[in-house]
């Protein structure tokens, strides 16, 4: 049990960064929001780490909160996706514009 | 050590393959052994509450309602089509990404690797029963900061929770009022017309 920190560190940001590299690139929605999910999941890790090298549970009650975040924020997205699908029969993110100002 | 070092590459690949995969049901794929693989980080950082709560949660919940919407919206037609490539258009956000992701990392291994996990000097609490309430991140000691000190926090979750099943029942429900899907078009005029034969008694 003698991971520096700063490994940590480095593991949260490139999954982070993994996750805002798939919703810079993708054009499928569905993808998007797993790549948000990811980005969740890196916050978490640092919150749980930071919170281990403290001895202070605070970070596990935070992560416990964005768990939560991200369960209603995928709940949200997809009927979102599903209702573009409905209206639009189609979810590409380039093609669907019925929102452009 | 070793099980961070495994346990990381598990993460990274896994997420790579997430973000690439052709068909979304790979990503899922992906994405669960990417959430398995977390949650036994959190273990390595006797987390175990949350843990438990990340495949509870994450792969119970959450990965399944995207399954839902795969099937959904895959039933009938064929939505996801190979489209252009969109790299070039997003050239320039992503080299300001990668430079703020190296310019993060630099900062983080160059200023906080003196505090490591588990070393001397840090106060960690010893290693005991499973469930006691003095054991760091047992169930016990996070359910007695979560319902002390952090309730008010936990009670907003209730609130955000609410408002996300309302939302979604609003959006998605079947007698969604913004959607002007040909069946809904359809019952409005019938309702309509109905109301102006009522009217004209």
């Amino acid at each position: 049990m003698t991971v520096p920190i700063g490994d940590y560190v480095g593991l949260a940001s490139v999954l982070f960064f993994i996750g805002v590299a798939g919703v810079l690139l993708r054009r499928n929605p569905l993808i998007m929001l797993m790549s948000i999910e990811l980005m969740f999941n890196a916050a978490n890790l640092l919150f749980v780490a930071f919170s281990r090298v403290w001895a202070a549970n605070a970070g596990h009650v935070f992560a416990f909160l964005v768990i939560t975040v991200a369960a209603a924020e995928a709940a949200i997205g997809l009927a979102i996706v599903v209702t573009v699908f409905r209206a639009e029969k189609n979810v590409d993110v380039d093609e669907v514009r019925s929102l452009r100002g | 050590m070793t099980a961070f070092w495994v346990l990381s590459v598990i993460l990274i690949a896994s997420a790579i393959w997430t973000i690439s995969a052709r068909k979304p049901v790979y990503s899922v794929v992906a994405l669960l052994l990417n959430f398995a693989a977390l949650a036994a980080t959190y273990l390595t950082l006797s987390a175990e509450f949350l843990a438990v709560m990340q495949i509870i949660v994450y792969s119970g919940a959450i990965l399944v309602l995207f399954v839902f919407v795969i099937a959904l919206l895959s039933s009938g037609v064929a939505p996801f089509a190979a489209g252009p490539n969109r790299l070039p258009k997003a050239i320039t956000p992503a080299i300001f990404v990668v430079l703020a992701a190296f310019g993060f990392l630099y900062y983080a291994l160059k200023s906080v690797t003196a505090a490591s996990i588990g070393a001397a000097g840090q106060a960690v609490a010893p290693i005991g029963a499973v469930g006691t309430a003095d054991v760091f991140g047992s169930v016990a000691d996070f359910g007695r900061a979560l319902f002390t000190v952090w309730l008010l926090p936990f009670e907003v979750t209730a609130l955000i929770l609410m408002v996300a099943v309302i939302g979604v029942v609003l959006l998605a429900g079947d007698r969604a009022p913004y959607v002007a899907t040909p069946r809904r078009a359809r019952q409005v005029e019938r309702e309509m017309r109905e109301a102006i034969l009522r009217g004209g008694e």
